[in-house]
C-alpha cells in the first residue's frame, strides 16, 4: 500500500529536479553567448519553475495530510538542507562551458519528456493534470536541446570535441534516471507513478539518433553514479544551495 | 408564485454574470495588451457559487509571471465595478492551448505586430518522436505580420515572454515575434 509520505516523496523529487535545473539556468543570466541565448535559457529555467511551483504546491498538501500541516512552496525551496533534496545528480552539476549546459539539459529534457508524458496518465488526477501541462512546455525544452547537441557535435573540430566531451563526463549522470527505488516501484505498480525503466529504450533511442546526426558518439560505460533520490547528492548541491537560500536562511520569512 | 421568483432570481443572476464578463473583457493581458484576458481564451468559467462570483482561470505557461498580475488585475477590476463578493479558482486541466484564442484576437495581433499562433502544428511536435527527435516536426512557415511575407527565419525558439519565440522576415528584414503554438 503506497502511503501519502510516499507521495510526497515522490513529489519532491519532481519538484526538486525542476528547481534545482532552474536554478542552475538561472545562473546563466547576462552570462549567455549571445542574447537570444541568454533569454532561451531563462525561459526554459522559467517553466522549470512554474512546474517546480505546481509540484511543491501539491507536495505541501499531500504533506499536510500526514504531518498535520503541510510545508509551503517557498519552505520547501529554501528552507531543506541538501541532504533533503530528491533531484537528479544530473541536473545538479556545474553549467561549465556551454557544451556542458546543453548536454546536462539534452540529457535531461527527452527524459523529463518521456516521463510527463507517462505521468498525464497517472491516476492521481492532480498529478496527471500538472504533467500534461508541463509536458507541453518540455517538447519545446527538447527540441531546442537537440538542436544544439547537433549544432555543436556537427559544427568546428573544437565544438565537436567540447560537446563529446561534456556527453562523456555527464553520462554517468545519466543511469538514475531509469532505476526505480521501492517508492517508485510502488507508485508505479498503483498507476500513481512511473515505471522508470520502461523509459530507458525510447530515451536510448532518442538520445542516439541526435547523437549520431550529431557525428557523435554515445558513450558505452555502464558504471553509474546513482544517490539523489535518497538526498545523497555531489558536492555541488550544497554550494549552488549556499547561492539560492542565504536570503531565507539569512532573514527566515522575509517576503518580497 | 414560487416559480416565477426563481426565475427573475435567474435571470438577474444571468444578467450579473454578463455584467462579470464584460468586465473581465476589458482587463489587458499584462504583456500583451492588445488583447484581454478572454481573448486568450484563459478565462474558463464564470458563474455564480452561493452569492459570489466564481471565475475559473487556467494560466498559460506554468512560469508564467503574468499570471500573478492578472489574477489581481481580475480582482481589481471586480471590485471596482461593484462585485466586491468574487473569487478566482486555478484550473490546470485540460491545459491551456492557443487555439483558445479567438480570431477577433488573432487579427489584433497582427496588426500590433506579433505573429498569431498557428494552428495544428503542435499536434504533430507533441507525439515524441523517438528515432528523430530533432526532425520530427516540420513547421508551417510564419508569415511576417509587417509585410505579410513567408520568406522568414526563426532565430530563436524563446522570445521575450514564455509564450513567444524571435522570427525575422528575409524580405521586409523587420524582426518579430511570433505567438508559439501551444
Amino acid at each position: 500500500m503506497t502511503s501519502d509520505r510516499m507521495v510526497f516523496d515522490y513529489l519532491l523529487r519532481l519538484a526538486d529536479s525542476d528547481l534545482v535545473l532552474a536554478q542552475r539556468l538561472g545562473e546563466w543570466v547576462g552570462h549567455g553567448p549571445v542574447l537570444e541565448e541568454d533569454i532561451a535559457l531563462t525561459n526554459v529555467g522559467l517553466d522549470l519553475l512554474g512546474q517546480a511551483r505546481l509540484w511543491f504546491a501539491y507536495a505541501g498538501e499531500v504533506e499536510a495530510r500526514f504531518a498535520g500541516a503541510g510545508r509551503s512552496e517557498d519552505a520547501l525551496a529554501f528552507s531543506r538542507d541538501g541532504g533533503e533534496f530528491r533531484n537528479l545528480l544530473l541536473v545538479e552539476q556545474p553549467n561549465g562551458n556551454y557544451a556542458d549546459t546543453m548536454a546536462r539539459q539534452f540529457y535531461f529534457d527527452v527524459w523529463h519528456q518521456l516521463l510527463l508524458v507517462k505521468l498525464a496518465h497517472s491516476r492521481d488526477a492532480r498529478i496527471a493534470e500538472i504533467a500534461a501541462k508541463a509536458e507541453k512546455e518540455v517538447v519545446y525544452h527538447a527540441e531546442r536541446s537537440a538542436d544544439w547537441i547537433i549544432r555543436l557535435g556537427d559544427g568546428t573540430d573544437e565544438s565537436h570535441m567540447r560537446i563529446q566531451a561534456a556527453i562523456d563526463d555527464l553520462w554517468m549522470y545519466t543511469g538514475e534516471m531509469f532505476d526505480p527505488d521501492e517508492t517508485e516501484t510502488m507508485l508505479a505498480e498503483e498507476g500513481i507513478g512511473c515505471d522508470v525503466r520502461t523509459l530507458a529504450p525510447a530515451w536510448r533511442e532518442a538520445v542516439g539518433s541526435v547523437l549520431d546526426e550529431a557525428t557523435l558518439t554515445l558513450p558505452s560505460g555502464t558504471w553509474m553514479q546513482r544517490g539523489g533520490k535518497h538526498g545523497v547528492h555531489t558536492e555541488h548541491l550544497g554550494q549552488m544551495l549556499a547561492t539560492m537560500q542565504w536570503m531565507q536562511r539569512a532573514h527566515p520569512g522575509a517576503q518580497w | 408564485m414560487v416559480e416565477a421568483v426563481s426565475s427573475l432570481d435567474a435571470r438577474t443572476a444571468r444578467h450579473g454574470l454578463d455584467a462579470v464578463r464584460r468586465v473581465l473583457a476589458t482587463i489587458p493581458d499584462p504583456e500583451i495588451p492588445v488583447i484581454s484576458i478572454v481573448d486568450l481564451g484563459i478565462v474558463r468559467g464564470v458563474e455564480w457559487q452561493d452569492d459570489e462570483a466564481l471565475i475559473t482561470v487556467t494560466p498559460t505557461y506554468s512560469g508564467c509571471p503574468a499570471t500573478e498580475v492578472i489574477m489581481a488585475d481580475i480582482g481589481r477590476a471586480l471590485t471596482q465595478a461593484g462585485f466586491a463578493k468574487h473569487r478566482v479558482k486555478i484550473r490546470l486541466a485540460p491545459a491551456w492551448t492557443t487555439d483558445w484564442i479567438t480570431a477577433e484576437a488573432r487579427a489584433r495581433l497582427t496588426e500590433f505586430g506579433i505573429a498569431p499562433p498557428g494552428a495544428g502544428s503542435v499536434a504533430t511536435a507533441r507525439v515524441i518522436d523517438t528515432t528523430a527527435l530533432h526532425r520530427g516536426v516540420v513547421r508551417a512557415a510564419v508569415p511576417c505580420p509587417r509585410c505579410g511575407s513567408t520568406h522568414t527565419r526563426e532565430l530563436s525558439r524563446f522570445g521575450s515572454t514564455p509564450c513567444k519565440a524571435q522570427y525575422r522576415c528575409e524580405d521586409c528584414l523587420e524582426p518579430f515575434d511570433y505567438f508559439k503554438p501551444h
